[in-house]
């Protein structure tokens, strides 16, 4: 071995060339263009949003007053203590004191100031539970498939290319598929412009949207963690269930949320299934007629009234809180996964 | 004794009666890259096994093997034949998950379940139908994988709230938990500080009293330090562009540190390439 030498220090090599020029001024000067550029995007978005809020608050909120007890009298629903807790039927009014909501539990009405969103929103929420009990378990099982039981071949890569696609087919797509596939063909068993015909086209109409999400969660769990539980002997359905899911469980249900938040909204595949807009009475059924929020927003908006206007303002504050609280329950169960997690 | 005859370098001479695994003329595939190939191995029981050699020459890759973790890869095949006591793991009547108890694995990057402590060793047991005392055998793997002082009262904490170091003791103890024959270690220390690797090399010789080990590692003092045989792998190039690895020499530690028949080895060894 030989010691290695240092090279001989050559004179025209001290003086260091400067071959930077920093220009930090005005490096600095293009950071706060963007940050004030990017400012500026969150204050529009924000400002438009406020602006509606607030304009949607003014004209809908005096249309709303507060529960009050009083008799069961007239033909206005009302809330009891005892069963049948929800009085809608003339047959069921006994005089007995009740609880009564006026606009949020009374039934359209043609005179404005009577007028109330009661079944919209009672079938909205039956909807939306119908929609989560359906598309959820539809979605996760074939993201779950898709992602850790199909081997990646054309085949599966060309289903998912689809299904990307399907998430942003148009919304009356969904609703001509629904008449033709459940209000028509499958009449006999959905009893055509029904409950379930609403929530099987919305939970189509999510699907997409759920699948997607759940493949990404479980893409993001990490490989080793998979392995750790093969190399304990373990199955690979027992390795999903216990390992991989809890940790992909926040992941789907955002997923879930921003589905069911677009399914909440929607009113053109409703209207192609032809869920009516006036109706004064509740589900009792799968395979009962229904209306929703947004549909009944639709039609008091498009009432020459302004009246009814005022109702379709409150309509949107009721819908807007639906919302909110699907939305409160969704973060609620992903927060308790992820603090499972850590 | 298993004699290659175009493996002349693979000295196999000494004496193991009764391998625990062997692994006979076992080529790995990946889709139809050769990746290993020719590999003859005989694992002695109750001994700590080192595999070493350059990145890329296939140690690993055999590691897998004896497990069957490779049938997880899509596109990987194992030509050959690999024993275990006699019998061949890829027979179709051998059940890669019971194999999987039987022979147990601890990774590069420790990776405890997200879960507790406690839940971390109780899975594997559970799954593969224990029916003894749950909490004597989660204090029983933490002992053995000399974690259980450090961690007796946090058991219900998550397994990643530990270091490092503790979380792969986590881990081996997780393994030993289910009372594998064999244990095989994918280079369990190099995501380690040398305290922690210190700690799990004292653990290893422990462990042998009951395990076989084989153990992958980058790192030849640890490998002196702690194997009773070495297998040295090296790659060399294909016509095709790639590299293929195989497997030089094979003996007792001892003399492939200070004596080794071939001469990739006695450079690699002492530090010359690798």
């Amino acid at each position: 071995m030989t010691r290695p030498v240092a090279p001989p220090v050559q004179e025209d090599s001290i003086e260091p060339a400067n071959n930077f020029e920093p220009n930090i001024s005005r490096r600095y000067l293009i950071d706060k263009i963007f940050v004030s550029l990017t400012w500026l995007a969150v204050a529009i978005s924000t400002a438009v949003l406020a602006a509606l809020l607030i304009d949607v608050l003014i004209d809908g909120l005096p249309r709303f007053s507060w529960p009050f007890i009083g008799t069961d009298v007239k033909d206005a629903p009302c809330l009891r203590l005892t069963p049948p807790f929800l009085v809608t039927h003339p047959s069921e009014f006994t005089g007995a004191a009740c609880l009564k909501w006026p606009f949020i539990m009374d039934f359209p009405s043609r005179r404005p100031e009577e007028a109330g969103l009661l079944s919209a929103l009672i079938g909205t929420v039956y909807v939306m539970l119908l929609i989560a009990a359906i598309a959820f378990p539809v979605g996760v099982g074939a993201g779950i498939f898709l992602e850790e039981f199909a081997t990646d071949n054309w085949w599966t890569r060309a289903i998912e290319i689809n299904i990307s696609n399907l998430a942003g087919v148009p919304s009356i797509i969904y609703g001509l598929l629904g008449l033709a596939a459940f209000v028509r063909f499958m009449a006999p068993v959905t009893g055509g412009r029904s409950l379930i015909t609403g929530a099987l086209t919305l939970s189509l109409l999510i699907l997409p949207v759920i699948i997607v999400a759940t493949r990404e969660a479980l893409r993001a769990v990490p490989d080793s963690l998979r392995q750790a539980g093969f190399a304990l002997g373990a199955t690979r359905w027992q390795v999903i269930w216990s390992h991989v899911l809890p940790v992909a469980m926040p992941g789907i249900l955002t997923g879930t949320i921003l589905g069911l938040s677009r399914a909440i909204g929607e009113t053109a595949p409703l209207i192609t299934i032809g869920a009516l807009t006036f109706i004064s009475f509740l589900p009792d059924s799968l395979q009962s007629p229904f209306t929703v929020l947004p549909i009944q927003i639709y039609n008091w908006v498009s009432r020459p009234q302004p009246a009814f206007h005022v109702n379709a303002a409150a309509g949107i504050i009721v819908l807007m809180v639906v919302l909110l609280f699907m939305n409160a329950t969704a973060i609620f169960l992903r927060n308790k996964f992820q603090q499972k997690i850590r | 004794m298993l004699q290659d005859p175009s493996q002349p370098n693979a000295n196999n001479s000494h004496q193991m009666p009764e391998p625990a695994l062997r692994a006979e003329n076992v080529s790995v595939y990946y889709g139809s890259n050769l990746a290993v190939r020719d590999v003859f191995l005989d694992i002695p029981k109750h001994k700590v096994i080192a595999f070493i050699g350059p990145s890329g020459c296939g140690k690993s890759t055999i590691l897998r093997c004896f497990n069957r973790m490779n049938d997880l890869v899509d596109s990987a095949r194992v030509k050959g034949r690999i024993t275990f006591h006699g019998e061949d793991i890829y027979a179709a009547k051998i059940d890669p998950v019971e194999l999987r108890r039987r022979i147990g694995m601890v990774f590069q990057k420790p990776n405890p379940f997200p879960k507790s402590i406690y839940e971390n060793i109780a899975f594997g047991a559970r799954i593969n139908g224990y029916r003894g005392n749950m909490d004597d055998l989660v204090e029983q793997s933490l002992r053995a994988a000399a974690l259980w002082d450090e961690v007796k009262d946090m058991l219900k904490k998550s397994g990643l709230a530990l270091s490092g170091g503790q979380q792969q003791r986590l881990c081996i103890a997780r393994a030993i938990a289910i009372q594998p024959e064999v244990i095989l270690m994918d280079e369990p220390c190099s995501a380690l500080d040398p305290i922690s690797t210190l700690r799990i090399e004292e653990l290893l010789q422990e462990l042998k009293e009951q395990y076989t080990i084989i153990i992958v590692t980058h790192n030849m003092q640890q490998a002196s330090r702690v194997s009773d045989f070495t297998a040295f792998y090296n790659a060399e190039a294909t016509d095709r562009g790639g590299k293929v690895g195989y497997l030089v020499e094979y003996d007792r530690t001892e003399k492939i540190f200070q004596n080794p028949a071939n001469e990739k080895t006695q450079e690699y060894v002492s530090g010359r390439f690798g």
